[in-house]
């Protein structure tokens, strides 16, 4: 297979691999591709709203169009780009961490990319087919309900789609850690990326449910005539707002932890120091997961929930402070003393810093209710939300890459446009969102298409617009880098840092599609680490060599999410004409087929066998 | 010699572990159904609801515990992440019941 791999494919050859593989390293690279993908729609989105935003009572884009942007932008960032990113470095990387050779399902890890992908591709596909969502990424009743045309049905059955997929991605990844980690990798010595992949994977399997029974009781508001959400048939269109949220802030905790775990990464290995504090970082990291669970309704003060609903809300609100605080002094202490290198990783995760913190201040105003009164839905709460989501998870993603890169491709970015790149974006970050607490304070709503002249609001908004390109500049910066370097940059050893600690950096980059040849025994926190300060090169092998067993790709996956895909369009369309019903039911008839050909057809998988494994240099 | 006896030793151990398991199923299986039986019967002879219907309740919660502590192994060793991720479940929607019926539906 490896012998194999090594010799020239075709073109289709390659395509039909990554069609039907189960290698978690090359999901990994779909998921961050994909999301890279969708990390550029959702920015040429954010620039069209920055554009219609530049001046007073502009007319760049119509009110309708830019309702249908502020939501594609949202949705898209957040579930299409920030998400599947995330789960791209979980997936690729997370295993190698724990000296596993794949996830506990491959096949499942397969269905869930594809689920994503077409999620993905239907809410998108909207923008062609008659107009695309615009009741805000957060999908409110009764306006979500009312929204005319599909494009709202587009939102639910897109997010349903790929819903589906992360929640099986967090399944399996909780199943991976608990049962697949090597000889000697006790849960107290899994390195932080790894814990926040868990706490993450929980925070998705306890959150997404709600946000799946949210959008089926919207779907059949919409499709079925129910009336859940409609008041006038004694409906209630708050439980959504309820239902949304009790998914939607674990979310943008499922968003923010890997972020964190990629920073614990980092941070030690570019100061030579251990983490400090990684006791209390495993701890805080479960904090806020708890406390994450019991805040949700502080998106809603302004609902009138009454005074001891909000107050109970917000001291659970201003708690996840605490947790969080502890993190960021953990992080100042471990650079405390250490022998720096400032390169891009590590610039991305010293920008992080103060630009979360900030955030995560403006978060504690925004908690208080009564001052919250005065803050909600203007350009405050949109301001706060970027600090944290921009300055957290898109710095947290941009570090990672440069990190991991050598590891996932086998090259090394390059460090001069790393540093351009980071500085033009973090310049444009800062300069975009900061004026918009000023904004916000002085009365400048979300959502709004237009803004009126002589009220004070001009300068600041021009300016925000420029710090937008100025990111458009930094991204597309790291896009050339991209380029570049797969076309010129060097090969990387196994451990490019030098100073690499987790497993991971002690086989190959790429690694080998079995990725250990003998499972590594692991002695201590940072095991590669203890290795090297032993004089070692190599991990001590916890087995002899001996046959490897590995799954069989397969196309089912995307046969299966093709079905439900084709169902998709079925359940959108059966309200206009009754001819539709053939897709939906021509589509399940496919998924469900694919299901029963998978359980009754055996697949025993294959070994690569220890004569071939002796012969492959590590 | 000395390697069989200690074998025997284990062996016998086990067999007692094995033998105490079977006994704590059986006396389990047989609450559970005596639970059942003491529910229906409550609801049968027409007992003021007050009564009836926190008992059956309570019985009810006893017996998903010895679901999950008996024939679902929990109260085995190794099985503290299972029981962490169990009890988060039940918080989390716990904690979603409660608001949902203090501020939403009364
Ligand atoms: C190039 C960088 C970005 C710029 C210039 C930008 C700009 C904006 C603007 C102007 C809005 C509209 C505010 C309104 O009038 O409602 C917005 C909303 C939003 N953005 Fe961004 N954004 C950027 C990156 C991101 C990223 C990376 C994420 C998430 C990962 C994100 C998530 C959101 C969300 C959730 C909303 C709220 C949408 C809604 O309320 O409908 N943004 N952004
Ligand atoms: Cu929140």
């Amino acid at each position: 297979m490896s012998i194999a791999s090594t010799q020239q494919k075709g073109f289709w050859a390659i395509l039909w691999d990554y069609l039907t593989t189960v290698d978690h390293k090359k999901l990994g690279n779909m998921y961050i591709a994909a999301g890279a993908f969708f990390f550029v729609l959702g920015g040429i989105e954010a620039l069209v709203i920055r554009i219609q935003l530049a001046k007073p009572e502009n007319d760049f884009i119509s009110a309708g169009l830019y309702n249908e942007m502020i939501t594609m932008h949202g949705t898209t960032m957040i579930f299409f780009a920030a998400m599947p990113i995330l789960i791209g470095f979980m997936n690729a990387i997370m295993p190698l961490q724990i000296g596993a050779r794949d996830v506990a399902f491959p096949f499942l890890n397969s269905l869930g990319f594809w689920l994503f992908l077409f999620g993905g591709i239907m809410l998108n596909l909207s923008w062609f087919l008659g107009g695309a969502p615009d009741a805000g990424w957060t999908a409110y009743a009764p306006l979500s309900i009312q929204s005319p045309g599909h494009g709202m049905d587009f939102y639910i059955l897109g997010l349903q789609l790929s819903g589906a997929g992360t929640l099986m991605g967090g399944i399996n990844f909780l199943v991976t850690i608990v049962t697949m980690r090597a000889p000697g990798m006790t849960y107290m010595r899994m390195p932080l990326f790894t814990w926040t992949t868990f706490v993450a994977s929980i925070l998705i399997l306890f959150a997404f449910p709600a946000l799946t029974v949210g959008l089926f009781l919207l779907m059949f508001d919409r499709l079925f005539g129910s009336a859940f959400f409609d008041v006038a048939l004694g409906g209630n269109s708050v439980i959504w707002q309820h239902l949304f949220w009790i998914f939607g802030h674990p979310e943008v905790y499922i968003l923010i932890l890997p972020a964190f775990g990629i920073f614990s990464e980092i941070i030690p290995v570019f100061s030579r120091k251990r983490l400090f504090g990684y006791t209390s970082m495993v701890f805080a990291t479960f904090l806020i997961a708890f406390l994450g669970f019991m805040v949700w309704a502080h998106h809603m003060f302004a609902v009138g929930l009454g005074p001891t609903a909000n107050a109970i809300f917000a001291v659970g609100t201003m708690a996840i402070a605490v947790p969080t605080g502890i993190k960021i002094f953990n992080w100042l202490a471990t650079l405390w003393g250490g022998s720096i290198t400032i390169n891009s990783a590590m610039l991305w995760s010293l920008g992080f810093i103060p630009s979360f913190t900030i955030g995560g201040m403006t978060g504690v105003m925004l908690g208080a209710t009564t001052a919250d009164y005065q803050y909600h839905d203007t350009y405050f709460v949109i301001a706060h939300f970027h600090y944290v989501i921009v300055g957290g998870v898109v710095f947290g993603i941009l570090a990672g890459l440069h990190y991991w890169w050598p590891k996932l491709f086998g090259k090394v970015l390059n460090e001069a446009m790393g540093k351009i790149a980071f500085w033009f974006f973090f310049i444009g970050f800062h300069l975009t969102f900061f004026i918009q607490h000023f904004l916000g304070l002085m009365g400048m709503p979300r959502r709004y298409w237009v803004f009126l002249e002589g009220q004070g609001l001009d300068t600041g908004n021009m300016i925000s617009t420029v710090g937008a390109f100025l990111m458009g500049i930094g991204s597309l910066v790291f896009i050339i880098n991209v380029v570049y370097t797969t076309v010129k940059g060097e090969k990387a050893g196994n451990d490019p840092w030098g100073d690499g600690r987790s497993l991971e950096w002690s086989i190959s980059s790429p690694p080998k599609e079995y990725n250990f040849k003998q499972l590594p025994l692991v002695r201590g926190l940072d095991p590669y680490w203890i290795e090297k300060m032993e004089g070692n090169k190599k991990m001590t092998p916890a087995q002899p060599v001996n046959d490897i067993h590995m799954p069989n790709g397969s196309i089912l996956p995307l046969i299966m999410t093709i079905g439900f895909f084709i169902a998709s369009f079925g359940f959108i369309y059966q309200v206009d004409n009754n001819l539709w019903l053939i897709a939906l039911f021509g589509g399940m008839a496919i998924a469900l087929g694919s299901m029963l050909a998978r359980s009754l057809v055996d697949d025993y998988g294959y070994h690569i066998h220890k004569e071939d494994l002796e012969k492959e240099v590590d | 010699m000395t390697e069989n006896t200690s074998m025997s030793k284990l062996n016998s151990y086990q067999n007692h572990k094995s033998k105490e398991e079977m006994k704590h199923q059986v006396i389990t299986f047989a609450l559970m159904i005596i639970f059942t039986l003491i529910a229906f019967y409550a609801v049968a002879v027409d007992m003021d609801k007050i009564f009836v219907i926190p008992l059956i309740l309570i019985l009810a919660i006893v017996q998903v515990g010895f679901q999950f502590y008996y024939f679902m192994h929990m109260k085995d060793k190794g099985h503290e992440l299972v029981a962490l991720l169990i009890f988060g479940g039940i918080w989390v929607a716990a904690v979603a019941i409660l608001t949902f019926t203090t501020i939403i539906w009364w």
